[in-house]
């Protein structure tokens, strides 16, 4: 139990983890598909926050009386990776969207079911 | 000018892609492309031959020194590697203008370079970059261009086929995105020179173990090893002609590169293959990968489909060469890397060919290629002979130092299964010779031999097969002079 309360943020990480790989790999829906991308990545942004926390530090912005800080590196490195993430999202959804205009679905086993009438 | 060549190679093309937005025209985007293409080879060129005789060029970006700031640094492998993939995008890039024009519509072609330029700074800076998290920044910029490129085919299916490797790349580059948030956590940087040399501290710990997992096993994602591999088949079949050809012969081959970086040089030898069973995972991965997509590919009845699982097969015995973990094995490797992406990128460009002229590349639609399209024709069977592993073409020399790194490995029944694959190449190989030959069909319409603007690229990617099955100390030669100084690192 100790375990769990002093590492919560990595259990919530790996947990966040886990629902988004499900949402991922259960086939259904493609919006779906993107929001469990989604919950994937954003369960790793947290995990590198994490290791960016320094104990007893302060955000860190220059100022007075304070000697100890978290480290800033993982913070940017996530701006960037979220902004891999909102690319990779529009992307996806805009993938989607020429789907649903060519198949007239969006279910991952209709699709597959189209597919495969086409395949000589 | 010369001491900012590393940069240039990777920015030139990044820059001239919002150029080719902005120009809007198809004509000067093409122009572009095939001018920063041959530019860049140009530079990887000189840095070659800078590299081998000074040794390792660092370049620090903006002037921030390694290991804070990040830092390109070349050596032998991934200057050899840019020379491939530059190397390969002039020739794509000349031969693309009427394959483009006629499978892309001509309002988006202006687009189509955009991402063709993007994708392919992309795989440059993958190669280039000496800093682990700014290798995931460029896969990112590569995949995100090369989904949009898999989707502007013309069948419907490549949109599905581009999401579902969207989905899967994401997967594969988010595990290598926790997998160096990892090592960062254990040793506080992401040099990949640094972390090789602070891991072995931290080489018991469970954190790296975890770290090298998830690395790995995206790598393997984006390089497509069995059974990672569902989002390829799809991919390549349906994508346009020259994306095919550009990504068969590059994109997985610099995943290749980057699992050899990480595996020999950040992790280090001692630790992927004295303490774990690596080599022999890797290599069991890599024999079924080499069966299982030779067979699958016998039954195809899309030649781009045939060569799509062929790439597979051929994957696995890059992958082979790796686990070897000895001089032959990662020569092999390295020299494969580079043999493969001729004669496959040759065999995906002949099917542009015959897919502009005939409008299909379907096996049952290509009787008597070989009277109609003579020139096309000979371009796949000296390709398919590369790919067999015949001697005289380059795919002899790859299959020779993996049979030798196989028999250096003590791995002996290997080499048998090695020589028994290659017969699996020659059926699937020997199906289209045989419906190009030896069937005719008085009813097709007659047809001409496709332009010479794109049989003349062709062709010299077929010379190149050929030449370097003859006189290897180019490509062998630098490959096993690339192999010697990643396994001595690592030692």
């Amino acid at each position: 139990m100790e375990l769990v309360i002093s590492h919560i943020n990595y259990w919530v990480a790996i947990l966040l983890m886990m629902i988004g790989f499900y949402a991922l790999i259960a086939r259904g829906n493609l919006v779906k598909t993107i929001v469990g991308l989604n919950i994937f990545q954003a369960s790793v942004f947290l995990l590198y926050i994490t290791f960016g926390k320094v104990s007893g530090g302060t955000a860190p912005i220059l100022q007075k009386n304070t000697e100890l800080y978290s480290n800033p590196l993982p913070h940017v490195l996530i701006l960037t990776a979220i902004v891999v993430g909102v690319a990779t999202t529009s992307l996806g959804l805009a993938l989607v969207v020429r789907i649903y205009e060519s198949y007239g679905t969006i279910e991952e086993d209709e699709i597959a079911e189209l597919d495969s009438k086409e395949e000589d | 000018m010369l001491s900012q060549l590393p940069a240039l190679q990777v920015v030139i093309p990044l820059i001239a892609a919002p150029l080719c937005v902005v120009l809007r025209n198809k004509e000067i985007a093409c122009l572009v492309s095939q001018v920063v293409s041959i530019l860049s080879f140009l530079i990887s060129l000189i840095l070659l031959q800078q590299v081998l005789q000074e040794g390792i060029i660092s370049y620090a970006l903006g002037g921030w020194l390694a290991p804070v700031g990040i830092e390109y640094r070349l050596d032998i492998l991934n200057s050899f590697i840019l020379v491939i993939i530059s190397g390969i995008s002039s020739i794509v890039t000349l031969y693309s203008k009427k394959s483009v024009n006629f499978e892309i519509e001509s309002e988006k072609i202006y687009l189509f370079y955009t991402g063709y330029l993007l994708m392919f700074s992309g795989l440059l800076g993958m190669t280039i970059t000496g800093d682990a998290f700014n290798v995931f920044v460029f896969i990112e910029i590569s995949s995100l261009s090369s989904y949009a490129m898999i989707a502007m085919g013309k069948d419907r299916r490549a949109v599905s086929a581009a999401f579902t490797y969207l989905v899967m790349g994401t997967v594969g580059a988010t595990f290598f995105l926790i997998g160096v948030g990892l090592m960062y956590s254990m040793t506080g940087t992401l040099n990949m020179a640094d972390l090789a040399e602070r891991l072995p501290k931290v080489y018991d710990t469970k954190a790296i173990l975890v770290s090298f997992a998830f690395i790995s096993i995206g790598i393997l994602l984006k390089l497509a090893l069995f059974p990672l591999h569902l989002w390829l088949p799809n991919a390549y079949t349906y994508a346009p002609s020259v994306v095919s050809a550009f990504l068969s012969a590059t994109a997985t081959k610099v995943a290749i590169y980057i699992l050899i970086r990480f595996g020999y040089s950040v992790f280090g030898s001692d630790f992927v293959f004295s303490k774990y069973p690596t080599a022999e995972i890797l290599a069991s991965l890599s024999i079924i990968a080499i069966v299982v997509c030779s067979i699958v590919a016998i039954f195809q009845t899309n030649i781009k489909r045939l060569l799509a699982f062929s790439s597979l097969a051929q994957v696995g015995y890059i992958v082979l060469g790796i686990s070897f973990n000895n001089i032959n094995g990662l020569t092999a490797a390295i020299v494969h890397i580079f043999n493969h992406a001729l004669s496959k990128g040759a065999l995906f460009l002949a099917m542009g060919c015959v897919a502009i002229v005939i409008g299909s590349v379907k096996i049952k639609d290509i009787n008597g290629l070989g009277k109609k399209m003579p020139f096309t024709a000979f371009a796949i069977v000296i390709s398919g002979l590369s790919l067999i592993g015949v001697p005289l073409t380059a795919g002899f020399i790859s299959k020779w130092y993996l049979v030798l790194g196989a028999i250096d490995k003590g791995w002996w029944p290997l080499a048998i299964i090695l020589l028994l694959t290659s017969l699996l190449a020659l059926v699937y190989v020997w199906r289209v010779v045989e419906v190009m030959y030896f069937r005719s069909d008085p009813n097709s319409p007659e047809v001409k031999e496709a332009p010479l603007s794109m049989v003349i690229p062709l062709y010299i990617l077929v010379a190149m097969t050929i030449y370097f099955g003859i006189e290897t100390s180019f490509s062998a030669g630098l490959a096993n002079e690339a192999a010697e100084y990643i396994l001595g690192i690592s030692e």
